[in-house]
């Protein structure tokens, strides 16, 4: 798995509360078995000017530049809620997106990008539109650094806001665990945990 | 120490505590479908990794299935084919159970689990699915998870899980006549915001959940998700017994009587703590239809679309106005009276027998305005041949409705089947968002009774008002 250390960034404010992951990959935008070719249709209803279509619409502003160069996103409550599909994470880092800052996130959706290299930064509404104002009155210089090392935001004019994290997710961040392996190294504990339950609830064992 | 029926979950299913503050949790089941489902099974295998337990491991196809009578592997979807192909493939090489096109268990997945006694209650379930929460219905510890995730739960048997917060909601009183499943949880969610449950699992209890049968218990929690929640759960009672017993999968005999005498020992304890409590008064809800692009932007049948002015909040405000511009509305129109051109009863949310039968008791002897196209998906196989023994599909289809085979369907746009352009759709599903049944198709979230209602009406209509 891809690792996650700190990245310094333009960051592009999309902020809208509960943008679902149904606006992030169109369903209809998901034509192979498999994580690849998504970015293409990343925010497709938004991004293009009329379904189906490829002609942007310039008023979208990953549309617009420099924030066509963003690393970071910067979003309202609830990001990424509805769908479970993993697809909206892998189309936003395919894109090229490696940070969403918001004040809050889908369960579901928080975790995916956990597993993909991309960190979830949870920040008060209140500074997620101050830093918005920053990036905005000059986007090409005003990057935002998200350091996952010290667990901060910060911008060029020195702003620093720290943000908390779950250990776990830092650690799976930060090291690009593969979590599979990690966890079958406890093989033996999920065999015994096994043998009592086949007493206890032997309806389970099918 | 006293314990939530959380704490006994988690309690029961934990292989290790993790020193990062996680949980390695026991997964008694995994039920996959063919649109997240296929990826899945790819990953794994290209993985050179196999699923450690076949036996518990099921597949359905539902999502991008056509559900035109007649039906094979071609589907409006771009590319959905290959979807299915590859599920199907995929499923025999890892030996896990599937529910394929033209058997008689294929539906929906979140209605052939419990319809199969796949989901019981007190299993640890989980889908790459949002709407896998519906299994709390019966009690059981279910929640959507990515591909990913499910990779994991398929190769190790567990998934690694931080513990939310919990909270019981009291949903308090008795609904009226003609109030169901549906109209409460979207009112919860209408009171209490789309994100008011992020963070936590939630235990729904009360009287008006008791007195709730099993399918309604599964519509309320079906929306769990969209309330934010990890995932929600109903304490198992006789309702839940009663209804599993005889299920394919479900126990038999002397088992099953263990198995209760288990699941007895699973309800909160009396003096069991919750990091949040809250409350909603059910006596007084009316039938709820959503007016906007979230499921929090709804209100009563009798109510208006609000005015943003009114509101607060400026990103909530926002929210509103921009729903409102999709939405084609403006603040203070009375929603009973909205012309419609489409009405949808299926999806995971209410698509099982009892919502049927409730729509076609509104339907008998009556006809689908003109200049509307009416749909019914069932749920499942089972659900659509059930409904046939009892006559209902003629009932739909004398009223007008499409009777067609089971799958999501229109739940979602799933690629080339949509009401339309700026068509106004009322909905038994649980997503309103932005061009969810197709682009910039207007959904209106409502009971399968509302729907079959303004079906007739050609309008936004209260059942209550036509019934009898
Ligand atoms: S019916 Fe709709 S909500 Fe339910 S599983 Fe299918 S697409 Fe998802």
């Amino acid at each position: 798995m891809e690792q996650f250390t700190s990245i310094t960034a333009i960051a592009a404010p999309l902020l809208r509360i509960n943008i679902d992951t149904d606006a992030i990959i169109p369903s209809r935008e998901m034509r192979t078995v498999g994580k690849t070719g998504l970015a293409r249709g990343m925010f497709a209803g938004w991004r293009y000017k009329a379904p189906g279509s490829r002609e942007e619409n310039p008023d979208f502003i990953l549309n617009r530049e420099p924030y066509r160069q963003a690393r970071i996103l910067l979003s309202g409550a609830n990001f990424g809620c509805g769908s479970s599909r993993e697809h909206a994470v892998w189309a936003l880092h395919e894109w090229g997106i490696r940070s969403i800052i918001a004040p809050s996130f889908g369960a579901i959706f928080a975790s995916n990008c956990v597993r993909n290299g991309i960190l979830p930064v949870v920040l008060d509404n209140a500074i997620v539109e101050s830093l918005a104002r920053h990036v905005q009155a000059d986007p090409a210089k005003h990057l935002l650094t998200v350091s996952l090392v010290d667990c901060t935001v910060s911008t060029v004019a020195g702003e620093r806001h720290g943000f908390t994290i779950p250990p776990a997710d830092r650690e799976m961040l930060l090291e690009g665990l593969d979590a599979i392996a990690v966890t079958l190294k406890r093989d033996d504990e999920i065999r015994a945990f096994q043998e009592r339950d086949r007493q206890r609830r032997p309806w389970i064992y099918l | 120490m006293a314990r939530t029926i959380i704490d006994k979950l988690w309690d029961d299913h934990l292989v290790a505590n993790l020193d990062n503050g996680t949980s390695l949790l026991y997964i008694d089941r995994v039920f996959l479908h063919e649109r997240t489902g296929s990826v899945t099974l790819k990953e794994l295998a290209a993985a050179k990794r196999r699923v450690r337990d076949p036996g518990q491991v099921f597949c359905t196809m539902d999502h991008i299935v056509d559900t035109f009578p007649g039906r094979g592997d071609a589907t409006r979807m771009p590319g959905g084919t290959e979807f299915i192909t590859q599920t199907r493939a995929a499923a025999q090489a890892a030996g896990i159970t599937l529910f394929d096109i033209g058997d008689e268990r294929q539906g929906i997945v979140h209605v052939v689990s419990p319809e199969q006694g796949i989901a019981l209650p007190g299993v640890t379930l989980v889908c790459p699915d949002s709407h896998t929460c519906t299994l709390g219905g019966l009690g059981a510890l279910a929640w959507g998870i990515g591909s990913t995730e499910a990779e994991h739960a398929l190769a190790t048997k567990t998934l690694v899980v931080r513990r939310p917060r919990s909270m019981r909601i009291n949903f308090t009183g008795r609904l009226a006549p003609g109030v169901g499943a549906k109209d409460l949880i979207m009112a919860l969610i209408g009171a209490h915001t789309a994100s008011g449950g992020v963070g936590y699992v939630i235990e729904f209890a009360g009287e008006a959940i008791r007195a709730l049968p099993v399918e309604g218990r599964l519509t309320l929690c079906n929306m769990g998700v969209e309330f934010g929640a990890w995932t929600v759960i109903i304490a198992p009672d006789d309702t839940v017994y009663e209804y599993v017993q005889g299920r394919p999968y479900a126990p038999r005999g002397e088992v099953l009587e263990r198995a209760i005498d288990y699941w007895r020992g699973l309800p909160s304890d009396a003096d069991a703590r919750f990091d949040k409590e809250i409350a909603l008064d059910c006596s007084r809800l009316a039938p709820q239809v959503s007016w906007g692009t979230s499921p929090q932007h709804e209100t009563g049948i009798d109510g208006v679309v609000p005015d943003p002015a009114g509101e607060a909040d400026a990103n909530r405000r926002q929210s509103m106005e921009r729903a409102q511009a999709y939405m084609g509305l403006q603040p203070g129109t009375p929603l009973a009276g909205l012309p419609i051109q489409g009405a949808f009863i299926g999806s995971c949310t209410n698509s099982r027998l009892s919502d049927l039968r409730a729509a076609a008791e509104v339907l008998k002897g009556r006809k689908v305005a003109s200049g509307v196209r009416a749909i019914c998906v069932p749920g499942s196989t089972q659900v659509k041949r059930a409904a046939e023994r009892e006559g209902l599909d003629k009932v739909f289809l004398e009223a007008g409705f499409e009777w067609r085979e089971s799958g999501c369907s229109m739940c979602f746009y799933a690629g080339g089947e949509s009401f339309g352009f700026e068509e106004r759709v009322v909905s038994s599903t649980n997503r309103n968002f932005e061009n969810r049944q197709g682009p910039h198709t207007r959904t209106h979230i409502a009971s399968p009774v509302t729907v079959a209602a303004s079906a007739i009406a050609g309008r936004l209509a209260d059942a209550r008002s036509i019934a009898g």
